[in-house]
């Protein structure tokens, strides 16, 4: 217990009032992380409505099959992420480690599989800017510049959220010393909590990503 | 707890004299002291750029500054007083100094962060700064696309990012002030027993959390699109320039009530201790605070009336502008009838809110006329627009900044400033301002567009007076910077509560002590309780 009363700050009341204000202001947070993502969400919604054939064109050259493993394998370590939260609740030291290591390994696959996905785009030419070349394969004469504003919100919306799984992995690869160090008790695990939180929500944010980006306007 | 900082020994102010104490420390008094300094270095920079600005219109030929410089001058003011001055004026000094205080805490929810948002603050500043010293920004404060992503050769990027930095120190702020009304409250302390400073700016944080976001990715959007040229505002490449003022507008919109918010809680706080009142209506005005906040989300479109926007999307936008004058009307009966049933004493703070309330009337007043669809086509982009606003965010936000740094300036230091010289100043801004800015509404109604650097010969005698207004709006500005100052040293020793004033920062000595209070305070009464505080002194 006196490790635990060391937890906390001097200007709170006691360790109660120090979570609930930790795991407020987390939710806070998420809340401006739903804003941010929005706006391109909405931006997404408008040009797909405007240049609806080009969009479902492109949409058809990303990689289902990759798309869809990586959705697998983030909602994996969602799972270990929720296991190292309660691990880290009823304080079991060794468990939390694992976890941790677990949910770094899935979230680095997953930016692997990104970075093969983006090099295709290199490939053939599907990154916009002054090489964007676009080649309708299936059909239609399409508008070139639908398909790149397709590509533009295809890399700004992945793109916002690999930034964020880099970010993740860092805060766990930190959180992993204190973990070690069984600093997290029954009594005092915030910061585990806090980051379960932003883990799942950045896991929710791709489970919206792909179907929108990948599935939507398939036949 | 009426004992003097004097025999009890250190106060914020005393605890560490060393740079590395101030530069350091995770105490919300210092921190809103720090913030003081930065923010009174951009009003003055600012108010530079506006006076280059006047000087330019003295005269009908654009003869003192090119074109091109004059654009840059009126932008760079324009960023610099709405993203570093009016923004986190009233928050960032007085919010962080007061929520704590009036709350009952010993500090915020998350002194850490607190800190780190001045930080994020100075070095957004310093990247701004870099982008004017290099040759500035000649966009506007709106950076409309796509004369922005395009057409500008000016340091647009670099200003963006500047800005985008300069979000995270509002939303630090705003998370701040949430979680510690929501968590943190003395016993005792109900929602309905909070000040009404405390329902401004938690009506402020809510904007902050829920805009400031977009305004940042939107800015982040530009700046991609200027250096890598995609094409999402860009008419020629498949982009919508008006989907840029869409996003603008949904932060900017609100941002205007992120600036009045703390201001009209301020004014509640001046208004009760100088008619030794409860506030009328109190319920009233908490609830117009955050009524505010959610319909200030929804009209952002009056800004896009004649971007081409349909027929119908201006007509529901026009509405709902007027609905929005609704609960800020509900604020300005309540004062007045709070001030009616009064008797009111006429300190230097007490003079801030008065102007406060007839400026932002007037800018209030006007802000219905421009959401008129039909009257807004007419003067559009013209200088009844500039009035209007300045109306508003300087009648109101600076008065309510002014008046409540006059107001609380005993508390944070621990002295009285200069009456005469106080008064004298408050006189000329109010004289200066009106001088200033109404004029402006008769020159945009004769048809003086806005951001010109010349102007026909008609024109010239409204705008000398504009620019003699401001001549005196500048003196009135920069007195208090000479006597607050000198009052650090001569002023005579306030006491724990110079004015008698009712609300928890009054318990505690003046300066109050790093941990607030000596005792965890406990509330028992209603907020504004003045006639039992009278009652007893009798
Ligand atoms: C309460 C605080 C308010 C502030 C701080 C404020 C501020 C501003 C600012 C900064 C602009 C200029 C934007 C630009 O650069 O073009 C503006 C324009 C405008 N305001 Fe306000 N305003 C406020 C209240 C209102 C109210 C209550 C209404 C409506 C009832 C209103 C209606 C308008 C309209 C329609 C325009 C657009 C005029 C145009 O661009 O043609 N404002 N306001
Ligand atoms: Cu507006």
């Amino acid at each position: 217990m006196s490790d635990s009363a060391s937890m906390l700050a001097h200007h709170f009341d006691d360790l109660d009032q120090q979570r609930e204000a930790s795991s407020l202001g987390m939710w806070l947070f998420l809340v401006t992380e739903i804003m941010f993502f929005g706006v391109l969400f909405c931006a997404y919604l408008i040009y797909r409505g405007a240049n609806f054939a080009a969009f479902a064109e492109a949409s058809h050259s990303l990689d289902i099959g990759l798309g869809a493993f990586n959705t697998a394998v983030l909602i994996g370590s969602s799972l270990t992420m929720a296991l190292a939260v309660w691990s880290a609740q009823v304080g079991r030291r060794k468990a939390t480690v694992w976890f941790l290591v677990l949910t770094i390994i899935l979230g680095s696959v997953f930016l692997g599989v990104k970075v093969i996905e983006y090099s295709a785009k290199f490939e053939h030419h599907h990154v916009p800017g002054a090489t964007f070349d676009w080649h309708a394969p299936y059909g239609d004469p399409v508008n070139q510049d639908g398909a790149e504003m397709f590509f533009n919100l295809y890399f700004a919306m992945t793109g916002l959220h690999a930034i964020h799984m880099v970010i993740g992995i860092a805060i766990l690869a930190v959180l992993i010393i204190p973990a070690w160090q069984g600093k997290f008790t029954p009594e005092w695990h915030n910061p585990m909590e806090c980051l379960g939180l932003y883990w799942h929500f950045v896991d929710i944010v791709w489970i919206f990503l792909f179907p929108l980006l990948y599935l939507i306007g398939r036949h | 707890m009426s004992t003097h900082a004097a025999e009890l020994g250190s106060n914020y102010l005393t605890n560490g004299f060393s740079l590395k104490s101030w530069l350091l420390t995770k105490d919300h008094k210092r921190i809103a002291i720090l913030y003081m300094i930065s923010i009174t270095f951009f009003f003055i920079l600012g108010g530079l750029f506006a006076f280059a600005v006047r000087l330019e219109l003295l005269t009908p030929a654009g003869d003192l500054m090119e074109a091109d410089t004059y654009n840059r001058m009126f932008t760079m003011h324009g960023v610099v007083m709405i993203f570093f001055f009016l923004i986190p004026s009233i928050p960032a000094v007085l919010g962080n100094f007061l929520v704590p205080l009036m709350v009952g805490a010993k500090d915020l929810a998350f002194p850490k962060i607190n800190l780190a948002s001045w930080y994020v603050y100075n070095l957004a500043g310093i990247i701004t700064l870099g982008a004017i010293f290099m040759g500035g920004v000649d966009t506007g404060w709106t950076f409309y696309t796509p004369f922005s992503t395009t057409y500008s050769n000016s340091y647009v990027v670099l200003t963006v990012v500047g800005l985008f930095i300069n979000g995270f120190s509002s939303i630090f702020t705003g998370l701040n002030f949430i979680v510690t009304i929501h968590r943190m409250r003395a016993p005792g302390l109900t929602w309905f027993r909070l000040p009404l400073f405390i329902w401004g700016h938690y009506a402020t944080s809510l904007i902050i959390m829920l805009g400031t976001p977009v305004i940042a990715i939107t800015l982040a959007l530009l700046a991609a699109e200027r250096s890598l040229h995609l094409g999402i505002f860009d008419p020629a490449l498949g982009g919508d320039p008006i989907l840029f003022q869409h996003l603008f507008w949904f932060y900017s919109h609100p941002a205007v009530y992120i600036m009045i918010l703390p201001s009209m809680g301020v004014i509640s706080e001046i208004i009760s201790a100088f008619a030794r009142q409860k506030v009328f209506g109190y319920h009233f005005v908490a609830f117009a605070s955050i009524a505010i906040a959610i319909l200030g989300f929804l009209v952002w479109g009056h800004h896009l009336f004649v971007s081409g926007q349909s027929v119908y999307a201006g007509l529901v936008f026009s509405v709902l502008s007027m609905l929005v004058g609704v609960p800020s009307a509900v604020k300005v009966f309540n004062w007045t009838a709070t001030m009616f049933k009064g008797s009111i004493s006429r300190e230097t703070p007490m003079l801030y809110a008065l102007g406060f309330i007839g400026l932002f009337t007037i800018g209030g007043l006007t802000g219905v006329m421009l959401a008129t669809l039909g009257f807004d086509v007419h003067v559009h982009d013209t200088y009844f627009v500039v009035a209007h606003f300045h109306y508003i965010m300087v009648g109101g936000a600076i008065m309510g900044y002014l008046g409540g740094i006059h107001f609380w300036w005993p508390k944070m230091t621990g002295r009285l400033y200069p009456e005469f010289w106080s008064k004298l100043s408050a006189g000329l801004v109010f004289i200066g301002f009106n001088l200033t800015f109404f004029p402006q509404f008769v020159l945009g109604y004769l048809g003086m567009p806005r951001r010109y650097w010349s102007y026909p010969d008609e024109f010239q005698v409204l705008n000398v007076l504009s620019t003699a207004g401001a001549t005196v709006l500048g003196v009135g500005y920069v007195m208090p910077l000479f006597y607050l100052t000198y009052s650090l040293a001569f002023g005579r020793a306030a006491g724990d509560n110079p004015w008698g004033a009712y609300g928890l920062e009054w318990e505690t000595t003046s300066p109050p002590p790093t941990e607030n209070f000596h005792h965890q305070p406990v509330v028992t009464g209603e907020a504004y309780d003045y006639p039992s505080l009278e009652a007893k002194s009798v």
